[in-house]
């Protein structure tokens, strides 16, 4: 294949990649503290429909974006308040959260099926877009993907060179030492899991407002079940997330091509590749526990904690 | 350096705390002073633990006042112990292995800046590592330390957080003797500083040979605050327990039997796939007590499960009565006579959520007469035989269809004792048996072991207790790195230190 062929595919798989990309990264953010969120397919649903109907209301996407943030974060305090608090098993409550948001979504936007919406528009970046096929690639896009590669950076800064990123790595591996040396877990706990639901939340907007800039019921498609895969992928690493998120976006934008060009490769199969992907990578971080060497998930992820319970 | 006793550096009073109903602590009074070594002893289950946790800032007390240096102290959580200069070095550390030391080290600080500053750490690790004696490497990682090493990282934790006060619980359970002897001599230099240290403790000896006063608990409650230079040893184990202690006694081994279980050359790994135990060989005869010493993680687990036929042999032979058994499924082992009373009773050794009957029948529901054509249970036979069982060895529990984990400890090692014992093993692997038990459940214990000596059997005791190992072993065997370093054919001719070189990995000396 030629350049011209290739470069538009690359350029697509990094915008159809953005919205898993900040799913991702919040679900990185929150399971670094401990608590999974397995509902993040409702919660960019819920997210996506209230940039929507923001957007709609003031005409403004950035309005739209910060209300799909809120909107992520509160349906999310639900499960934050389930799990931190009254300390509940997280897998039931993120599974509850998934269906609640589409429920919720699906009720919501009932009469709002199809209809359009000024959204962001595309922008290219002065002089870095100009590049060849590098701007193409990754400059020619909407602020919503230039602010992703920004959070990208930041987080990986902050989760490794930070002190407050180093308390979050903690928290997640072992609350009760980080208790001992007076770090407040369930105050953490829930900023992160709600910050992570923010961040779903953007998830669902970037579809709504960016990428389609209408309502369509269950629009994620289940996105938000691949970004639950791509995280496990990441091995909790936010740079592993971005490249992981960019390979199923360049599947995506590729399936649509062959399609259209009427190849006989059937579009599942490419669908299926993150979550093949994924059993890879949970096959390499059990060879690597056997040869020593820690990796994966952090230690506590999934339990709730108590000071004075026990063990 | 010792202050006027007026003003010490803590002082809690009247301090209270209810678990379940009962209490831990009852209306106990504890003073610490600058400078001083503090020994906090009493059994397990005498509330040490509880009562340091409650000065942690941990657990919050049901009633009672603590003040610090003549401040009134509330702590709502650890950080406010911090606060008041209170650290803890808990038995189970709190560290975080896929971090660096440094990293731990600077865990939840607050007066350092946002970014990470990798090298100012580094070099204040290594002053105060100097300073105290203590050395650590500040950028490895903790998974990849000593035991010994975790504890200075958890003790430099401390120390670095501007800790007056510093409680150790149970430190020398993990070290060598010889180990035990640096951290004796750090905690020396700390007093000097004017650091005043309690250690939680149930070693007696240790105690008397390191602490500058003695308080000791019995089931919650405090009984006496005494100079250890003033007090005899058989006193404070007198007032630990309640009681004059009686001594097992151990009736004069006949001539040594046959070897009923014979290792040749046993190779096998960890949990975490790295090699452990490496190229053991040793005989365990008939009608004796093999004792196992070495400090904990040195392969003794390994070992235990290898020969109940739970662990997979990367090379060896296992011999019993005459037959080659290895690679055969633990069934297998069970059926042909070995017994093995694991560590962990809540884990390997029982089922907590079944009742006392049916975890009487995990060893024989597959076999006459607890099973009719191997599928059907005979429930009648096996409550029969657990009510036996029950009163044979004094288990006391609600009712035989109770869930096991409502016993205390010390029942539910009975219970595993009862359904361990009670098929006439001919090889019985005792690993820890009194761990965690008061006196009065660890002798009922070592009673029963000596019983089955006197039968016949041929016990293997893994143990981290000198103490125990020499009371109890006709043969004491010590294992450091995977290896077997020696075998004391007659302990009573052999010394502790001897036993401690021997346990850091030094191996015996040509006949003892």
């Amino acid at each position: 294949m030629s350049v011209d062929i290739i470069t538009p595919i690359l350029a697509a798989a990094i915008r159809s990649g953005t919205p898993v990309l900040y799913a991702v990264m919040g679900e990185i953010l929150s399971e670094r503290s401990g608590v999974m969120n397995l509902g993040l397919e409702g919660v960019m649903l819920i997210g996506a429909f209230a940039g929507f109907s923001a957007t709609q209301a003031t005409g403004d996407p950035a309005v739209g974006i910060a209300a799909s943030f809120l909107a992520g974060a509160l349906v999310t305090s639900i499960h934050a308040f389930l799990c931190v608090t009254m300390g509940a098993n997280q897998v039931v409550s993120g599974l509850a959260l998934a269906m609640f948001g589409e429920g919720m979504s699906a009720m919501l936007g009932r009469n709002h099926i199809g209809q359009t919406i000024a959204g962001i528009k595309p922008f290219r970046v002065p002089l870095l877009g100009d590049i060849p096929i590098i701007g193409q690639i990754f400059f020619s896009h909407d602020v919503m993907v230039y602010a992703s590669y920004i959070l990208v950076a930041a987080l990986c800064f902050f989760i490794f060179r930070t002190r407050p990123g180093l308390n979050l790595r903690a928290v997640g591996e072992n609350p009760r030492a980080s208790d001992a040396m007076g770090l407040s877990v369930a105050r953490m706990r829930y900023a992160y899991t709600l910050a992570g639901g923010g961040l779903a939340g953007v998830a669902g907007g970037y579809l709504s407002v960016v990428y389609s800039q209408m309502w369509v019921e269950g629009m994620t498609a289940g996105r938000g079940w691949i970004a639950v895969a791509l995280v496990i992928f990441s091995i909790w690493h936010p740079l592993r997330g971005a490249l992981g998120c960019y390979m199923f976006g360049g599947v995506d934008a590729l399936q649509m091509r062959m399609q259209a060009a009427g190849t006989s490769v059937p579009a599942p199969i490419l669908l299926m590749m993150p979550y093949a992907m994924t059993l890879a990578v949970l096959v390499f971080i059990s060879i690597r526990k056997r040869q020593g060497i820690l990796l994966g998930a952090p230690a506590s992820l999934g339990r709730p904690f108590r000071r004075e319970e026990r063990e | 350096m010792q202050t006027e006793p007026s003003a010490p550096l803590v002082s809690m009073r009247g301090v209270d705390k209810i678990f379940f109903g009962g209490y831990a602590n009852k209306g106990i009074d504890f003073d610490l002073r600058r400078g001083e070594i503090h020994a906090l002893i009493g059994e397990n289950g005498a509330g040490k633990t509880t009562l340091m946790n409650i000065l942690a800032g941990i657990y919050s007390p049901d009633s009672g006042r603590i003040t610090v240096d003549g401040r009134e102290a509330r702590f709502r959580s650890p950080r406010d112990a911090i606060e008041f200069g209170i650290g803890m070095v808990h038995q189970h550390f709190m560290l975080i292995p896929v971090l660096a030391v440094w990293e731990n080290m600077l865990l939840g600080l607050r007066d350092v800046g946002f970014v990470l500053d990798l090298r100012s750490m580094v070099s204040k690790i290594r002053d105060m590592s100097e300073r105290y004696a203590m050395p650590v490497d500040p950028e490895a990682y903790v998974w990849a330390l000593s035991i010994g090493e975790q504890q200075r990282v958890e003790i430099l934790k401390m120390l670095y957080r501007g800790t007056n006060v510093l409680i150790l619980d149970e430190p020398t359970s993990v070290l060598t003797p010889q180990e035990t002897r640096e951290l004796f001599a750090a905690l020396r230099k700390m007093t000097d500083a004017g650091h005043g240290i309690v250690i939680i403790s149930h070693k007696i000896d240790e105690v008397m040979s390191i602490a500058d006063r003695v308080t000791v608990l019995r089931k919650g409650e405090r009984v006496c605050s005494v100079e250890a230079r003033l007090t005899a040893r058989e006193a404070l184990a007198e007032m630990m327990v309640g009681r004059a202690l009686k001594r097992v006694k151990k009736s004069g081994g006949g001539p040594p039997g046959r070897a009923v279980l014979s290792c040749r050359g046993l190779c096998a790994r960890n949990d975490r796939g790295m090699a452990s135990l490496s190229g053991v060989s040793f005989d365990l005869r008939e009608g004796e007590i093999l004792g196992v010493a070495g400090v904990a993680g040195n392969a003794q687990g390994e070992l235990c499960e290898v020969l109940a036929g739970l662990r997979a042999l990367d090379s060896g032979e296992i011999i019993l009565n005459g037959q080659d058994i290895s690679g055969r499924s633990a069934r297998e082992f069970i059926k042909r006579g070995v017994s093995y009373i694991p560590v962990d009773r809540r884990e390997t050794g029982l089922a907590p959520n079944m009742n006392l009957s049916e975890n009487i029948a995990l060893k024989r529901y597959w076999r006459k007469p607890a099973a009719v054509w191997k599928i059907f249970m005979d429930w009648k036979f096996i409550s029969g035989l657990t009510a036996q069982l029950v009163d044979a060895f004094r288990i006391q529990a609600p009712s035989p269809g109770s869930p096991a984990r409502n016993l205390s400890g010390g029942n539910l090692q009975k219970l595993m004792l009862a359904r361990e014992l009670s098929d006439a093993p001919l090889v019985i692997l005792a690993m820890h048996p009194v761990w965690g038990l008061d006196v009065g459940a660890a002798e009922f214990v070592h009673e029963r072991l000596l019983e089955e000596r006197a039968r016949g059997a041929g016990i293997m005791l893994v143990s981290e207790d000198l103490d125990e190992l020499f009371e109890m072993s006709d043969r004491i065997m010590v294992m450091s790195g995977g290896k077997i370093m020696g075998i004391a054919e007659r302990p009573q001719d052999v010394s502790r230190e001897e036993i401690g070189m021997m346990m850091a990995g030094v191996p015996m000396r040509a006949a003892v």
